[in-house]
This record gives structure tokens, sequence and C-alpha cells, in this order.
């Protein structure tokens, strides 16, 4: 067996925190190697260590059988090492091509030759059916199509190591289907990939290794042919885990939110949500399911009065709050988990303690007179760290700031669903959570439910909105192209419908009054 | 490194490097740096190592008489920075609040106990409402207010020599006539137990202002919002805060803080009102004292007695035969330093490293 890539022992220390503890990592050529863990487990550092972003403190690095020392990504893309970001980093006007030589450009001359780039860019393509023309501006085309340019980057480069970061967070259905086939493709050619992912399900289709870190400690490598999706998942969270959402037949009730003829504008200036009408009825779960970019972030600062709209309205109960100050919205019973946690959700530089209280810090028991109570700032503080599980270095006093991206989310989620508003607006709520913390949260939500609040939950990830909706509406290119019943539909009709390639007529909820 | 021991530890390292890099200077210069710090000794006590002098408690009223000012400019943008504004405007402001001191000093005739809180109560509004303007133009139209806080400085100026001059009717074209006692924190019992020096009653509402800075941003909910706005605009907005009025608020509440420093200048150090050549720079002391202390109550009083002290010394360097400027450059060069903080922290971080025992294959 040859081992292209060996990292030995591997420790690395943050303040506070040992985020990789003598981890060790074999990767055999020519295969796809999956790395599993929760947020926070240490999969992320441990790829910025063989990519040179940080330095190990401990433990050692061989490619090829060699010892190395990665000292920064230069090193590593000289080693044959390349990563595809989450967030992809590419020059929106720029073409295609212009993107991939962007630092190593070819010359004839004083000038750049780009047409041998080109033609070397739609080689490379073609070898690896990655259908990419070479002259598109990345502007002009899908974020799929984005992120094959990333793939198209690393391999102009001649990378023979690849590491994809959770590649399948912007992609719908299908295009994930293609993209194990790339993956698939590039092995057969003889490349080794690393894949940094939480769904069971894409290692189990793709991978051939799986290893599994918890808590920055290895927790063990399997062959994925040998094993199943719960044995993976238990081995991630340490314990059994329940995949299905448990939760009874819903009892619609009266609307409680309804929008009508909705006109939003995006940041562009463009209607990034176009003459829409949806309404959530107590009681119910309504999925909004689409692609990353199809209007959701419009439709919701729209509800929640982060953006001004155009035109249209928003019923909250029998109240047209179109014109609403958010915190007139807020105090009506609207509720919001931003999908922009650092941005909208948290004060950074606010202690975890103070921004459990951001709504209603000028309330009693939080304040008397004006005079911030921090006994009681704290003390329901430290309740909803027991209740939610967030984990901080230094409980309430905390800096959110040093808190890790889960914990974070835990955090906002915890602070929302304690006020238990009336209509409440869940966008991504367990993105970067681990399986065991969505699991919680799902459950909440669904208890809010229960309670006979109306819930508009949006998400990017279809197995949230299959499993946690009652009533699933796809948004695309800002309207809403179809509303199925979640019980009844299937991913691939939800993602033909994501493309645009489906419409289905509106399906009126059945009212059950018990 | 914690983010409480950061806060103590860094300034002080800033200082440090600050009075190391005027002493280099000043021994470029071929003179002795330990005449440089026996003058700044004494300057902030009176005791002249050199010649044997023992303390003199006159210099300690001096030296306070420096500090007093720059504390108040330091809250002031020191208010303004923690709702995220950077407020260049404390000197305009402090020239207002010191043009109303005048006018209800020389206009109103009553007993000190009324005439006096109005002299101050009148600076502390007029330098609101020179913060109000900056405040407004940022929070309706988004103006950006470092150029509005520029402008108005310069409106402030000429507006207070031209009141003086062709309003109070000024004889010499540099004060107006003096005013009665009753507006003045001057005290004669202050002065004699300094040694004649200028040390008067305005240090109580410097003190005053520092407890309230205090209370207001860390007690209040008020504050909350504040430090809310200025942390992070965009959670505040969606968390249903009024972001606009937090502004304009801050802005004047800054505003009022260094109207008062005009008060204690024109009513305090002074009895007359003054005709201004140029800014004073009691605006950009502020923010260097505002920086130095971290936007934090205690900070300021700290970094305003320093400055207040270095200044104090200028004079006294100068009949040592040292530049008067090295002072400033060493001030300057604390900011500096104090700017640099993330550079410094990296260089202690990596020593403390080095101080906890290495594991093995350490290679940071």
């Amino acid at each position: 067996m040859s081992h292209i890539v060996e990292m030995l022992h591997i420790t690395k220390d943050f303040p506070g925190i040992r985020a990789n503890d003598d981890i060790t990592l074999q990767i055999e050529e020519k295969s796809i190697h999956a790395l599993l863990g929760e947020n926070g487990a240490g999969k992320s550092t441990l790829m910025s260590i063989l990519f040179g972003l940080y330095q190990p403190d401990g433990g050692s690095i061989r490619v090829r059988g060699k010892e190395v020392k990665i000292s920064d990504p230069n090193v590593a893309t000289s080693l044959g090492i390349g990563m595809v970001h989450q967030h992809f980093k590419l020059v929106h006007n720029f073409t295609v091509t212009e993107n991939i030589i962007l630092g190593m450009e070819p010359r004839k001359g004083p000038v750049i030759d780009i047409r041998s780039a080109e033609k070397k860019v739609e080689e490379i393509s073609k070898l690896y059916g990655l259908a990419v023309d070479p002259r598109a501006k990345i502007e002009d085309i899908s974020v799929s199509m984005q992120q094959r340019v990333e793939i198209l980057k690393m391999l102009y480069r001649d990378a023979e190591i690849l590491i994809f970061d959770e590649p399948t967070a912007v992609l719908t259905p299908q295009e994930i289907h293609e993209l194990m086939q790339i993956m698939r493709r590039l092995v057969e050619e003889g490349k080794t990939i690393l894949l940094i992912t939480h769904k069971l399900k894409e290692i189990k289709e793709v991978a051939d290794v799986c290893t599994v870190l918890r808590r920055g400690k290895l927790v063990g490598t399997v062959p994925v042919a040998d094993t199943d999706e719960e044995r993976m998942a238990e081995m991630m969270v340490g314990r059994q885990v329940s995949f299905h959402v448990e939760k009874g037949p819903a009892r619609p009730g009266e609307e409680l939110l309804r929008i009508e003829n909705l006109n939003v504008k995006n940041v562009k200036g463009l209607l990034g949500v176009k003459n829409l009408s949806l309404s959530v009825r107590a009681g119910e779960v309504l999925g909004l399911c689409g692609i990353d970019g199809n209007g959701q972030t419009e439709l919701v600062q729209g509800i929640t009065g982060l953006t001004k709209i155009e035109s249209g309205k928003i019923f909250l109960r029998d109240k047209n709050i179109a014109n609403l100050s958010i915190k007139e919205r807020t105090d009506l019973g609207l509720g919001h988990i931003p999908e922009d946690r650092q941005k909208h959700g948290l004060v950074l530089d606010f202690t975890l303690g103070e921004n459990f209280v951001i709504h209603n810090y000028y309330e009693k028991p939080f304040a008397n007179y004006s005079i911030l109570n921090k006994k009681s700032i704290l003390e329901n503080a430290e309740r909803l760290i027991r209740e939610f599980d967030v984990r901080s270095g230094q409980g309430a006093m905390t800096p959110a700031r040093a808190m890790s991206g889960g914990n974070q989310q835990k955090a906002i989620v915890a602070r929302e669903i304690d006020r238990s508003p009336d209509v409440f607006i869940v966008v991504q709520p367990t993105r970067g959570l681990d399986v065991g913390a969505i699991e919680y949260i799902h459950k909440r939500i669904i208890e809010e439910r229960d309670r006979g609040k109306a819930i508009l939950l949006v998400s990017l990830e279809l197995d949230e909105i299959m499993d946690v909706s009652d009533r699933i509406a796809v948004i695309y290119n800002g309207e809403i192209v179809g509303i199925v019943d979640a019980a009844a539909t299937t991913e691939n009709e939800l993602g033909l419908m994501m493309s645009g390639a489906l419409r289905k007529t509106h399906a009126a909820p059945q009212a059950v009054h018990a | 490194m914690t983010t409480r021991k950061e806060k103590i530890v860094l300034p002080l390292i800033a200082v440090l490097l600050g009075f190391v890099l005027g002493s280099l200077i000043v021994a470029l210069t071929g003179r002795s740096p330990l005449a440089m710090y026996a003058a700044i000794v004494k300057g902030f006590s009176g005791l002249d190592i050199l010649n044997g002098q023992p303390i003199n408690s006159r210099y300690i009223g001096e030296f306070i008489i420096q500090a007093m000012p720059i504390i108040l400019t330091g809250l002031s943008f020191a208010f303004a920075s923690r709702t995220g504004l950077f407020s260049i405007g404390a000197e305009g402001q402090l020239m207002i609040g010191s043009l109303s001191a005048t006018t209800v000093a020389l206009l109103v005739r009553a007993p000190t106990v009324i005439h006096l809180p109005l002299v101050l109560l009148a600076a502390i509004l007029g330098g609101a409402l020179w913060g109000l303007i900056p405040g407004f133009l940022k929070a309706r139209y988004n103006v950006h207010e470092v150029v509005v806080t520029i402008m108005m400085n310069y409106i402030a100026l000429h507006l207070n020599n031209f009141v003086i001059l062709h309003i109070f009717g000024s004889v010499d074209r540099v004060k107006t006539a003096p005013f009665p006692a009753s507006a003045l924190l001057k005290s004669p019992f202050l002065e004699s137990i300094t040694r004649n020096s200028r040390l008067n009653w305005g240090f109580i509402p410097v003190i005053l202002a520092l407890l309230i800075f205090y209370f207001v941003i860390n007690k209040t909910t008020f504050g909350y919002s504040l430090r809310a706005v200025g942390y992070n605009k965009e959670a505040a907005r969606c968390a249903g805060m009024k972001v606009n009025r937090n502004i304009i608020s801050s802005m004047m509440i800054a505003g009022a803080f260094a109207g008062l420093a005009g008060a204690v200048i024109t009513v305090g150090t002074f009895n007359f009102g003054r005709v201004i050549q140029s800014a004073e720079g009691y605006g950009f002391d502020g923010i260097a004292v505002a920086l130095v202390g971290g936007n934090e109550a205690f900070g300021i009083l700290l970094a305003g007695m320093l400055f207040g002290g270095l200044k104090a010394a200028q004079p006294l360097m100068q009949s040592q035969g040292i530049p008067r400027e090295i002072a400033g450059i060493i001030q300057a060069s604390i900011v500096l330093f104090v700017a640099m903080k993330f550079g410094i922290k990296m260089i202690l971080d990596k020593f403390e490293r080095k101080q906890a025992p290495t594991t093995e294959g350490d290679r940071v």
C-alpha cells in the first residue's frame, strides 16, 4: 500500500483549546478519503495544516514518503496539494481562464498568452468531463460551474492531491450527483481526493475510506464499504443519533403570516423577489427551498424589515406590517433566526450574556429604571447555556467572538426560540452544527410548531427542509414555482423545481380542526 | 494573553516604547536623556533631581490644569467611538463650549451658586448642539462624521473670534473684559495650597464627567444600545434598536463633554473669553488620550494625566536645552505604539510561548 500523504501524530493548540490532538491520517493514492466530524472537531484545522495555512505544534507530515515542512500554501501547491474552499475565491468580472491563470500567467513577450492558456484549460476541462467554457465570465455562470472553475484552478497547477471543503453545500441534488461523478473521474485519472463533509450520505456514495474526528481527537478510520451511516454518525457524535425528526402530523390553524404580491429589490437594485405570495398557518412548518441566491435573502429581509420592500403586503395575523419598523414587527410577535449570524445575529464584541438579551435588555428583569441588572442577565445566560448546551470558555462572560461558529449559531437559536414568537422566520438554523445539535434544534422547532406557532423554514439543506417541513415551497428566480406536500414529494421533484425545470400549481394546505 | 491583561499591559508597553524612542532622539541630538527625564519628573511634581529641589505643589497644580481639558476631550472622542463614530469635532465643540460659557459669564448677573452652574450648563449645551449637527447629518443623510466635524471646527473657530471681537468688543483684540467672580471656578484656597498655581475647582466637573461616562457606558440600557450600535450596527438594527437615534445622542453627549472642557479652560484657567488664533490641539490631544486609555474612563484618566504632565514638562525641557518638541514626539510615538498593539501583542505572545515549557517538535 502506498500512502501519498501521511500526517503523523499532528497536534495543534490554539489559546485554551487543543484543536488537533495526536491525529494520524494516512491517505492512499488514487482514493477518495472522507474526513468527517462535528463542527469544531478539528477537520478544518487539520486540512489547513496540510495546506500550509497553519503550522502544527507537534507531529510530522510526509508526502510521497518524504518528510516535508509545509510553511505556506505555495509550498503546498509545489507539492501538488490543492484546495477548493467552501467560499470560492474568484474574480467575478474576469473570464474562467483569467481566473485560472491568475498569479501564474503564461507570457508571450510582455503580454499574457491568453490563447494557449484557454487551450490548456479546455483540454483539462475535457479530460475530466467538466464542460466549462474557458471564455465565459464568472458572473455569468452558475455556482456549480464556478466550483468547477475552482477545481480547474487546482488541476491547471498540476495538483495531485485535491482537498474539497464542504463542496456540496451550495449545490442542488442533481449538481451534487454530477460532482460525485467528476470526483470519481478525477480518481480514475490518478488524483487523490480528500473530502471534508458532514453529510453521511455523500460519504457513503462516493468515498472509499472515512476518518472520523471528535473534539480534536481521532476516533477511527474505516473503509466505507464496511460501515453504514448510523455507525459513522455514532463515531462522530459519540452516541446513537436518530436521523428522523420525530414529529406528529401538523394541525394547521388560522393563517398567521400572509404575503401578498411582494416585491423586494436585491443589492444590485433588481427585483430579487417578484410578485410573491405565500402564507403560513399556525401549527405548521412551511419549508422554503431553492438554490442559494434565488430570492430567499430578499424575501426574509422584506418580512423582517431589514430591507424596505418595493410593493406588496405582509400580514401578521390581520395587521399589515409591511411598513412597520423592525422593533414594531418584533413586538407584534415576529421572530427571526438570521442567515448571517455574524452580521445580523450577534454582536461579536459583546459577551454571550449580553447577546442573549439583545431584544429585551431594557425590560424587566434585565433592567430597572434604565439600569442594567447584571445578575439577571447572567442568570438568563446560564439558563440558556444549560438548556441549549452552548459551549464556551468562560460561560456567560465569554465574548461571542471567542466562540466556535457552531456555538455562535446555537446561541442565536437559543435566544430566538426562547422568545417563542408567533411567526418564526428560521433561516439555516443548523448551518455548521453537528448531528447531535441538529437533532435537538429540529426537535425544538417542531415543539414550537405544536404550540401553534407559524414557522417559515428557509434552508439550503434539502434534507432539513424535507425532514422538518409540513409543506414545501420552492423559490426560483424570485418566484414561488411550486408548493408541495413534504410527505409526498421527492428529492428529484424538488431538484427539478429548484432549477426552474418544473412548475407545480399551488397545493392548498389542509386545515385539520382538532 | 487574556483581553483584560492586554488592555493594561499593551498601553504600558506603548508608553515605555514611546519614552525609549524619545530618549534615543534626545541622545541623537547630543543631549542627555537623563536631563529630559529630570524635566519630566519636575513637570509632574516639581521635584528637581539635578538641582536638589524638593517636591513643589505648584507644579502638581499646573500639571493637573493641563490634564483636565484633555481628559474631557478624551471622554468626548471615546464616547462617540463607543458608538462606532470617529469624531474629530472635540476641538470645535470645545470652542463653542468656551464661547457659550463666555456669553453666560458676561451677560448674567447672579450669585455664584446660580451663575457658575449656568455657565457650565451653557458650555455643555453649546458643545452638545455642535455635536448634534454632524450626528444629524450622519444619521439622516449618511454624511461622514469625520468630514463634517473637521469643517465644524473651522466654523467654531471663526464664530468664536467673530463674536468676541465684534459683539463682546474686545479692547485689545485678544480677550474680552474679565468675568465677574461669580462665574469662575477659581479658588484662592486651591491656589494657596499649590503655591499660586492656577489649580481650580474644574477638577470636580472632570471627575463627575469620568464617573458619568463609566456609568452610562457600562451600567445603563442606553450604554448597552450605544455599544451594540458601535460594535455591530447591523445586528443592532436587526434587534430593533434605533440606530440613527443612538448616533445622534452619542454625538451630542460627546459634544457635551468637549463643551465642558471649554468652560473648564475659560472660567477656570482663565477669567476672560479669548480670541483663538488657530486650533489649540485639545481635540487631537483628546483623541490620543482616548486611544491610549482604551476608550475606558479609568484609562482616559491615566492617559490624560500622563499627557498633561508631558505638556507641563515642555517649558522645563526647553530650559534644560532639550527641544520642547521632544515631548510632542514622545506623545505621538506612544499613540503610534498603541496603534501598533497587534504587532506588540504578537511579539509578546511569541515571548510568552518561549517562556512556557516547549513541546517537542515546536515549529512555531
